[in-house]
């Protein structure tokens, strides 16, 4: 059915966006690359492996993880709520829900300083429980998820709206419970989505910088994720060391990326079967 | 396919009931008090690290013999630097006192770090790159007034310079700063506006000038000319550093004394340094934050960091790093005897700081920080008068 | 009780920053406000920023129609590795990003000297500032059209080709109109997220006042002079921009799925 058009146009269009990606996206991933190995394998395993490089792995993974589970919950319970019930402001918590992923990290960043940071009203209160929010990983946590924010609830809510709730109904009429029809009825509805959500919101929270760089404090070994880590190396005057990092990243990028698309691939074979 | 069933069914069911509880809370309070509870919980799980980090504290007050953790922030170039001196530090702390020290670094652009320290960044020292950005601190009230008079030389234990960096044979001539202003220059510095080095570069311009004898109108009419022939005003040092070296733009960077030499160090052959007739003795200041000293119970161990830069083993290795030491004996033995203004390579030696012909001025003739940021670089000030009439 | 979760979280993670944010704005009187964020070099960096986004958002609006167009209907080789590239840019740390783009794009860069010897030059100018965004602005478009162009039944083509409509036709008439509110909505989303980046912009940038200086530059260099309340200001009026690219969203596409559904 798919190939029904056929000839030129086709490959034109496919040879356009071919080349489109591959010089928007391919050729700054092999300058990384190449970067990252101009000096040898040897120097590349050493800059991956200094004690530093790996802390901020695990800080980077440690913040990407909690993100994913928050803006998970979050996601669903929006989604849920703004396709599921009529209220007033309803466009306003969409446009709110929106709203992070249009906003200049640097700001998101901004906020959470002046909200938390020292000449805030609320720092005294916090000094005195004893937490630490900004130049603290609790701070880190927070403005990764606030960069993600939106990733999983927009992902669901076109499914959810066209899923309608017939079905939802028709479950509660013949006596399920909240529960029952959530898993058995809507579940199934929004796995996919869900599953691309959390793929995006993970890619996304590796990969921030700009709104963590003003909340960490950079302090090495502690608050430093993968992309500051890479700022200070470059800073450093280690470019080999910085290509090496992010080279990490893009890979595990990647195979967030791939794994997304194996699952779903065997999902539909899952369906078909 | 059941086991990922299973495993993001477990995932789902984890986080709803983490939902139901933060909806419980959120019916029985108020939306900051949740705030409050959710970001207890969130540091109480993810932070275990900061917890023993506050226990280690306390145990350093009560007995000096147990670990101590400082936290030194500094700004972008010092990074090799401090990564040496705190091992030297660490060493000679532990046989002096017989206690353990671990510092913990934390480098970026000088007036963001300084703004963080302000925001509530907890360091024990800040090593920063003018006593303008120091000042900013003073003024959230973390650090008390006259922390210059706390360590020997305005607390400015190294100091450095600003000069060009050009291409290999120097294929311009440029030899002065006047030569900065003809059309076939391009010149590469940041932006003073956002970062403190490309401050030096525009003081020093300035001082050249006023030494030609020319009023300020002229000096202005001068400035703009140099600031027109920038091709690229990167937003920190070390991105105009990449913009010359990495990128290839511009024919001559100005740049401070020891990025040079260590751009000097990096690609052999490929760039020269030249000594302007003048320029400005740029001095790092160093300063104890006494808020958070006093809470931590780290002044005494802050207090000797802060010190032993003074030691004439730290001199050493500053003058190693291409700083210029202060202590008279070590800059001597570090002086090199030369007429040229030229430096194609690193002396073997290890002999590279020039002093002759080579006139310093400093941020006192421009009547310190605080008068120099007021008339040249706040909103509407000189600086940004360069680009409105170049509209 | 899901309602209440929803607030909850957005009001702890969105609303309560942002309004400290309107906290730390007011502090200066009005006419302060107005005459900071009204300064002739903001309003020139608002036109950098808005005319650099405007454009790359429209070259991402073409291309990615196309390859979404692309990875929907035809099946090639390496389709299922095309398919997952997309959401690369958002991993890539943008710093990285920016980097990489310039070194390619600079007179000496593989692809800069290129045009070099036409006489473009893209590093350092406005449109090495678009091809950054362009970068960030990819997966928006795609990621929305894609889900969309897939539900289409290419029976209504095939019907409106057996009737005899060219396929320029069918394509305008049958295919666009039911795209239309998914290209809106990525289009205003890469519009409103490249009016805001920073990360990548700053290194590609020559970042000379009035021509290739963005806004969110000019609020770092407010926060280097410690000037929170013009640099709150600034960032105030950019939200407030956001906000309505978001909301004006948010009204076409209920009043665009009315249209459709009225037709239906």
């Amino acid at each position: 059915m798919k190939q029904k058009q056929s000839g030129p146009l086709k490959w034109v269009l496919i040879g356009g966006s071919a080349f489109f990606l591959f010089v928007m996206l391919i050729l700054p991933l092999i300058y990384v690359l190449s970067t990252a190995f101009r000096e040898g394998i040897q120097v590349y395993i050493e800059s991956v492996t200094d004690e530093y490089a790996v802390k901020a792995i695990l800080l980077t993974i440690r913040a990407t993880v909690s993100a994913v589970v928050i803006n998970t919950l979050f996601g669903v319970f929006a989604a849920w709520c703004i396709t599921r019930f009529q209220f007033r402001g309803k466009k306003i918590i969409s446009t709110l829900i929106d709203l992070p992923l249009t906003v200049s990290p640097i700001i998101a960043g901004l906020i959470y300083v002046l909200t938390f940071g020292r000449q805030s009203a609320l720092y005294p209160y916090l000094q005195e429980l004893g937490i630490s929010i900004i130049y603290a990983v609790p701070g880190i946590v927070l403005a990764t998820i606030f960069v993600t924010f939106p990733f999983i609830s927009r992902e669901i809510i076109p499914v959810l709206t066209a899923a309608g709730t017939d079905e939802e109904e028709a479950a509660a009429l013949m006596g399920a419970n909240g529960w029952t029809i959530f898993w058995r009825v809507t579940f199934p509805h929004i796995k996919w989505a869900l599953l691309y959500g959390v793929v995006l919101c993970t890619a996304r929270a590796m990969g921030e910088f700009g709104a963590v760089s003003v909340l960490s404090g950079h302090l090495r070994g502690k608050t430093n994720t993968m992309p500051l880590y890479i700022e200070l190396l470059y800073q450093g005057y280690d470019y080999t060391g910085a290509f090496a990092i992010s080279s990490i990243l893009v890979v595990m990028a990647i195979v967030i990326l791939i794994l997304r698309s194996v699952l779903e691939y065997l999902g539909k074979k899952d369906r078909e079967a | 396919m059941k086991k990922l069933k299973q495993i993001t069914a477990l995932l789902l069911s984890l986080s709803l009931v983490l939902g139901a509880l933060t909806a419980c809370s959120s019916s029985s309070s108020s939306d900051t008090d949740t705030g409050d509870a959710d970001a207890s919980a969130v540091s109480a799980d993810s932070d275990a690290s900061a917890a023993t980090e506050s226990e280690a504290t306390e145990d350093a007050e009560s007995t000096s013999t147990e670990a101590v953790e400082i936290t030194n922030v500094s700004y972008d170039p010092t990074r090799e630097l401090y990564a040496a001196y705190n091992e030297l530090f660490a060493a000679y702390w532990l046989e002096e006192i017989g206690q353990e020290v671990t510092i913990v670094q934390s480098h970026g652009g000088s007036g963001k770090q300084a703004l963080e320290v302000a925001n509530g960044l907890e360091a024990d020292v800040v090593t920063l790159a003018l006593e303008g950005d120091v000042d900013s601190i003073v003024d959230a009230g973390l650090i008390e007034d006259g922390y210059t008079s706390e360590f020997d030389n305005d607390s400015a234990p190294y100091t450095s310079s600003i000069v060009f960096l050009v291409r290999s044979g120097n294929p311009l001539e440029i030899y002065d700063w006047d030569d900065l202003l003809r059309d076939d220059v391009g010149i590469i510095t940041p932006n003073p506006k956002t970062s403190g080095g490309a401050r030096w570069n525009y003081l020093a311009a300035w001082y050249y000038f006023e030494q030609q004898g020319q009023s300020e109108d002229e000096i202005i009419a001068s400035m703009t000319t140099l600031y027109e022939n920038v091709v690229v005003l990167d937003s920190g040092a070390r991105g105009a550093t990449t913009s010359f070296v990495e990128n290839g733009q511009g024919d001559v960077l100005l740049a401070w004394e020891n990025e040079a030499f260590l751009t000097l160090e990096e690609y052999p052959g490929e760039y020269e340094i030249v000594y302007p007739s003048v320029s400005i003795l740029c001095q790092p200041t160093v300063a104890i934050v006494d808020e958070v000293v006093d809470n931590r119970g780290t002044r005494d161990v802050a207090t000797a960091y802060l010190e032993y830069l003074y030691s004439d083993e730290a001199q050493e290795l500053e003058a190693q790093n291409f700083y210029r030491p202060t202590n008279e004996e070590v800059l001597a033995a570090y002086t090199l005897e030369t007429d040229s203004k030229t430096i194609t390579e690193i002396p073997e030696d290890g002999k590279w700081i020039i002093t002759d012909g080579f006139e310093l001025t400093d941020i006192n003739y421009f009547g310190g920080w605080d008068e120099a940021t007021e008339k040249h670089f706040v909103d509407g000030g000189i600086f940004d008068s360069f680009y409105e009439e170049a509209e | 009780m899901s309602l209440g979760v929803t607030v909850t979280i957005l009001s702890l993670v969105v609303v309560i920053p942002l309004y400290s944010l309107v906290v730390f704005t007011s502090q200066l009187s009005f006419s302060d406000f107005l005459s900071t964020v009204t300064s002739s070099r903001v309003m020139s960096s608002y036109w950098v920023s808005f005319s650099t986004a405007l454009v790359a958002s429209l070259i991402n609006a073409g291309m990615g129609l196309m390859i979404a167009w692309v990875l929907v209907r035809y099946d090639f080789p390496g389709k299922r590795i095309m398919d997952g590239m997309i959401e690369i840019p958002f991993a890539l740390p943008t710093a990285v990003a920016g980097i990489s783009l310039t070194h390619l794009t600079t007179t000496n860069g593989w692809v800069g000297s290129l045009f070099d010897k036409i006489g473009i030059q893209i590093a350092y100018t406005r449109i090495g500032i678009t091809v950054a965004l362009v970068f960030i602005g990819i997966p928006f478009v795609v990621r929305s059209v894609q889900p969309v162009l897939e539900k289409i039944d290419p029976q209504y083509e095939e019907a409106a080709g057996m009737m005899g409509a060219t396929r320029c036709y069918t394509f305008f008439r049958v295919i666009l109109p039911e795209i239309l509110p998914a290209l809106i909505a990525g289009f205003t989303m890469a519009f409103a997220r490249c009016l805001g980046e920073y990360g990548s912009v700053v290194f590609i940038a020559g970042n000379t006042p009035y021509k290739t200086e963005i806004t969110p530059l000019l609020i770092m260099a407010q926060l280097q002079e410690y000037d929170y309340a013009s640099a709150t200001s600034i960032a105030l009026v950019m939200l407030i921009a956001a906000f309505l690219i978001l909301f004006i969203n948010a009204v076409l596409q209920s009043r665009t799925s009315k249209i459709v559904s009225g037709i239906e």
